[in-house]
């Protein structure tokens, strides 16, 4: 009986606590269906009846957007091409061999997840200037690639771990090289792992807004999130224009969302997964 | 999703199988890092050694304008700590560090028990509500933030003023610093507990029903269950998360620099990132800017030493 009634009260709370949780992506959706007319009005709009897409119209006629959706295309596709290849080589090296100086690699990969951007930013911005790559798809290329690596190495390292090296040498006694067992055997069974450390590169490359703000100074060669900041400034001058500010807000969030429903189970399990294990 | 995630441990298919020994001696190996370790070494290698050695150099704006930057020892890391600006924001860093990562623990904790003792489809809600929150990229937490909290139409004022007596339309919560760095804490646990909560909640399911039960027919009252029994059990994944939350909440310069873009700027709000930042890109203080860095650095190892050492143990184990 105290049980039952524990759990309904648990439940209520639990649909309480997930409404306040949803609350700001429900209302930067509700808010990118209101006119200015309804949205600067003093009381609050619940529910977005009678919406509009005007604003989306808006923010897909902005030449400013449409460029930083090609910016952030271009370097996010550069970076994972060149990430996943890096990663997978290396992952192969260490997950596969001894060799001298595996242990100071693995710990290069591992302490430089840790460092913060706040750490390095100066200098990475006099390098990129003093080599005249500011602004330059190169430039942030160069640097995002060096912040993906380890974590992409290091993830799929686990993936190589998994598959059993019988299965590459039994291919070697039928004749083929080290790499040709590579490539017929293990390669395709890490497809998943390739998918799924992926993901999580393009979200980081993506999501990324310190160093693009520091080396990404010219407004031509924004990416989405310092175009959606800027955006958001534009119109703060006079009246900000919040149902454009927030249809922009869902353009870059939703490819991100649907990315990371895709590897969410991964996520939480993956960070904490050998602790769990004990 | 703020974060540089560190990776799975965990493979798809559980096959320990240590590497073997190779017989002969190979070059494969190396020659399969040169692109990585070619990355690493453009991209940070570089640039961190460049922050070494500047961080011994007199580099302000007349080396901007060419002249050579000379070696002056350790003067700017005495710069840096005879200055009180610099011990307010790093205090304040840690202060704030300690805060955010205290009330996400807390806080997801308390979610996971939750969610160990609802109804499963009241979980799966509370589930997908964390989800999207989880992934929402910074810039548009921080943009819908700003909506939520703006002065005249933002809906928490309206919803705060229909409280009696209260009457805070036309309110801006970003120019006192203390309520400024508020709501820094407010979005980056609103951010944060999904991680935890799902982390916790997966060590939760570690335990067995088993030794609850042995808990219960021995006289354990609830809160004597959690102490003693469940809390042990989960406090390795507990350790990691507190380590990762100091980390992650240590780096928060995109929140409080969009913030400050949306409110005000200045030196009360500054946490070590915009600090560093100010220093070097806005004042052309490389020297300076540069030991900040440094102890930054410095700093997040010393917190994620932690962290290092169980992965490192991980890798050794595989």
């Amino acid at each position: 009986m105290k049980r039952t009634f524990l759990r309904s009260a648990g439940a209520a709370l639990a649909l309480v606590l997930a409404a306040v949780w949803a609350f700001p992506v429900y209302w930067m959706v509700n808010s990118s269906f209101l006119t200015p007319a309804t949205i600067s009005k003093l009381e609050p709009t619940w529910v977005p009846f009678g919406g509009t897409l005007s604003n989306y119209r808006a923010v897909l006629a902005d030449n400013a957007f449409t460029s930083a959706l090609g910016m952030s295309l271009v370097v996010t596709a550069i970076c994972l091409v060149l990430c996943l290849v890096y990663a997978l080589l290396a992952s192969f090296a260490i997950g596969r061999f001894r060799f001298r100086g595996r242990k100071t690699f693995v710990l290069a990969i591992i302490v430089v997840q840790m460092l913060p951007a706040e750490a390095m930013f100066i200098a990475q911005y006099k390098m990129l200037a003093g080599a005249n790559l500011l602004n330059s798809v190169i430039g942030v290329s160069v640097i995002y690639l060096a912040m993906v690596v380890p974590f992409t190495t290091w993830m799929l390292r686990g993936f190589v771990a998994g598959i059993p090296v019988d299965l590459e040498e039994a291919a070697m006694i039928d004749g083929c090289t080290r790499m040709g067992a590579f490539r017929r055997v293990t390669f395709p069974l890490l497809a998943p792992g390739l998918v799924a450390s992926g993901v999580f590169a393009f979200l980081q490359v993506w999501n990324e807004f310190a160093l693009a703000s520091i080396i990404l100074t010219e407004s031509q060669k924004a990416t989405l999130p310092l175009w959606l900041r800027d955006f958001a400034q534009s119109s703060n001058l006079g009246v900000t224009e919040w149902g454009e500010v927030m249809a922009g807000s869902v353009l870059v969030a939703i490819p991100v969302i649907v990315f990371f429903m895709i590897v969410q189970g991964r996520m939480a399990q993956g960070l904490v997964g050998g602790a769990v294990k004990g | 999703m703020t974060t540089t995630m560190t990776a799975p441990a965990s493979s798809p298919a559980r096959v320990e199988q240590p590497p073997r020994r190779r017989r002969r001696r190979t070059r494969l190996p190396h020659l399969l890092l040169i692109p990585a370790v070619g990355t690493l070494l453009i991209g940070l290698g570089y640039p961190v050694t460049w922050q070494i050695l500047n961080s011994f150099k007199e580099y302000g704006l007349a080396q901007q304008f060419g002249q050579p930057a000379e070696y002056v020892g350790f003067a700017n890391y005495i710069a840096l700590f005879t200055d009180g600006m610099f011990w307010t924001i790093a205090l304040r860093s840690v202060a704030f560090m300690a805060a955010t990562a205290a009330v996400t623990m807390v806080i997801g904790i308390a979610f996971a028990l939750l969610m160990k003792v609802i109804p499963t489809w009241s979980r799966i809600v509370l589930q997908v509500a964390m989800l999207l929150a989880w992934a929402m990229p910074i810039v548009a937490q921080m943009t819908v933030a700003n909506w939520l909290i703006d002065d005249r139409n933002g809906v928490l004022n309206h919803v705060l003023s229909l409280i009696p007596g209260v009457d805070l339309i036309g309110h801006d919560w970003l120019i006192d610093p203390l309520s400024f760095f508020g709501v820094a804490l407010v979005i980056i646990t609103w951010a944060s507990v999904p991680f935890v909560a799902f982390s916790v909640y997966a060590g939760l399911t570690q335990v067995s029903e088993e030794v609850l039960e042995a808990g219960q027919l021995d006289g354990a009252s609830a809160f004597q269950m959690l102490r003693l029994i469940i809390m042990p059990i989960i406090r390795p994944v507990l350790v990691i998360l507190i380590l990762l939350q100091l980390i992650w909440d240590l780096r928060v310069f995109a929140q409080i620099q969009l913030l400050q873009d949306f409110g005000a700027a200045g030196e009360r709000y500054d946490l070590l990132g915009t600090y560093i930042y100010g220093l070097g890109i806005g004042q052309g203080q490389f020297g300076a800017a540069a030991a900040a860095a440094m102890v930054v650095m410095i700093l997040t190892l010393a917190v994620s030493w932690g962290y290092v050492r169980r992965l490192l143990k991980e890798d050794e184990e595989s």
